[in-house]
């Protein structure tokens, strides 16, 4: 069983750095460099990829923490808090990406557009989903709060979303993304990416599920060690 | 009338406990009003600086930073006040449904906030000269729904914080992104209002505070029975 999972895992390893190979050169050699924001669009390469996946992540915290709930499965509840952390990581990269775009293209570092404000919330909701997690107590069924919340932050995501459009809508403000013209080699590049940071996730998901299932066995043979220490006259 | 019978006793004694405390409720509209008047001296630097120009914006945004800053100090002690006293234990041992108990929780919460509102919304006319008489009925409506909505995600997440490490902090932190939705709404309708809008103008943003209300109301009455644990 072991040798099965470490073959598994060499296998999405080396298409992790196969794609991340071949989307780097395709980024940085291949696709055209843009007529009016210049290089600094190559930064789309990455940005694009890891905000669908951060979405794409917490989506998964939402339908895991569902699968909790509905199983008491604590294999589902794991799965949850590796995969919000890895898109609290990637929604973070987001951030920060799109602002070294916007610096030149619409020169400032951020702007209270609809889809960055949305981003922002998200982030502040995954953080705090994380820092509940880290919060609680032991012996508080830490599972069942964390999904509940978890689903909750999912649901919240599409009313935030139209809030903040309609707040925007009142105070318009001039951002016009429509210069930006994808040719072939752009989408090449662009799907080129998406898969390499797809396969990045897969690996990092793995490999946080384990240590999360390592850690868990640890805790509980640590409390169970701590227990029958104090039974044991001294 | 079973949920009735489940849930009165329970908003009772929060009552009868906050009558003869008077913790909460007095600490809350002291607390709001300071925050009044630090906004005061953070926006308006000298007399008759609230009336004219564009300010009905910064007038919504402190009305609405006052109530639920206000608000967060009653919803921690909400569940956080029986934790310490060590009658949570008790609580959960009553023979009523969890989702009942969330109900009341609701009931009480928004008693308690509305007594704070009322009285700083009076303070809040007087000290910065708005005249609300006439603009009371959308005014209340928009401060009914935009409480609602944030005592229904405050108190399932008050529950979630109780037992946590610095609960306080931790009920701060995992609230605020989560209203959002309601901030917006309310400050936007609210500023609207004072600068003369009719109701017919805020309408969207009545309906996505009815939205709101809704969704998570449901929500956390169908999830409160995992998150409130011995």
């Amino acid at each position: 069983m072991a040798q099965k999972v470490r073959i598994g895992d060499t296998i999405l390893l080396g298409l992790t750095c196969l794609t991340m190979l071949a989307s780097l050169y395709a980024i940085f050699i291949y696709a055209p460099t843009e007529k009016t924001t210049g290089v600094v669009q190559k930064i789309f390469y990455f940005h694009l990829p890891l905000a669908f996946l951060s979405f794409f992540a917490f989506f998964l915290v939402f339908l895991a923490s569902i699968l909790y709930l509905y199983s008491q499965d604590v294999r589902w509840d794991i799965f949850a808090q590796s995969s919000a952390e890895i898109g609290v990581l990637f929604c973070s990269l987001v951030l920060i990406t799109g602002a070294i775009w916007a610096r030149p293209t619409w020169n400032v570092w951020w702007t209270w557009d609809p889809r960055l404000t949305t981003a922002l919330i998200l982030w502040f909701m995954y953080v705090a989903y994380l820092m509940l997690r880290k919060l609680l107590k032991p012996g508080v069924q830490t599972s069942n709060i964390a999904s509940v919340f978890g689903i909750i932050s999912f649901i919240n995501v599409p009313i935030t979303f139209f809030a903040i459009r309609m707040w925007r809508t009142i105070h318009p403000v001039v951002i016009d993304q429509s210069g930006i013209h994808i040719s072939a080699p752009m989408v090449i590049t662009l799907l080129l990416s998406l898969a390499a940071f797809s396969f990045l996730f897969v690996v990092l998901l793995r490999i946080r599920v384990r240590v999360e299932k390592v850690l868990r066995a640890y805790e509980e043979l640590y409390f169970l060690l701590e227990r029958n220490k104090k039974r044991l006259p001294s | 009338m079973n949920l009735m019978k489940q849930i009165w006793p329970i908003v009772w004694k929060d009552l009868l406990s906050e009558l003869r405390t008077r913790e909460v409720v007095l600490a809350m509209c002291f607390f709001a009003c300071l925050v009044l008047i630090i906004f005061n001296f953070a926006f308006f630097t000298g007399m008759g600086d609230t009336q004219g120009g564009d300010t009905q914006g910064i007038l919504a945004g402190m009305l609405w930073v006052a109530f639920l800053f206000a608000g967060v100090l009653g919803l921690n002690q909400t569940f956080g006040a029986e934790k310490d006293r060590e009658v949570l234990q008790g609580l959960l041992l009553c023979p009523v449904n969890r989702a009942s108990i969330y109900i009341s929780k609701v009931i009480s919460n928004l008693l308690f906030m509305s007594i704070m509102e009322i009285l700083i919304l009076g303070l809040f006319a007087v000290l910065f000269r708005v005249t609300i008489w006439k603009v009371l009925p959308a005014l209340g409506l928009i401060i009914v729904l935009g409480t609602l909505g944030f005592v229904c995600v405050g108190t399932i997440l008050a529950a979630m914080a109780v037992n946590a490490r610095a609960r306080e902090i931790l009920l701060t932190v995992i609230l605020f992104p989560m209203i959002v939705p309601v901030i917006i709404a309310a400050v936007k309708a609210t500023e609207k209002v004072l600068a003369g809008a009719a109701l017919p103008e805020i309408t969207g943003w009545l309906k996505l505070l009815v939205a709101f209300d809704l969704i998570f109301f449901l929500l956390a009455y169908g999830t409160f029975d995992f998150v409130l644990s011995e």
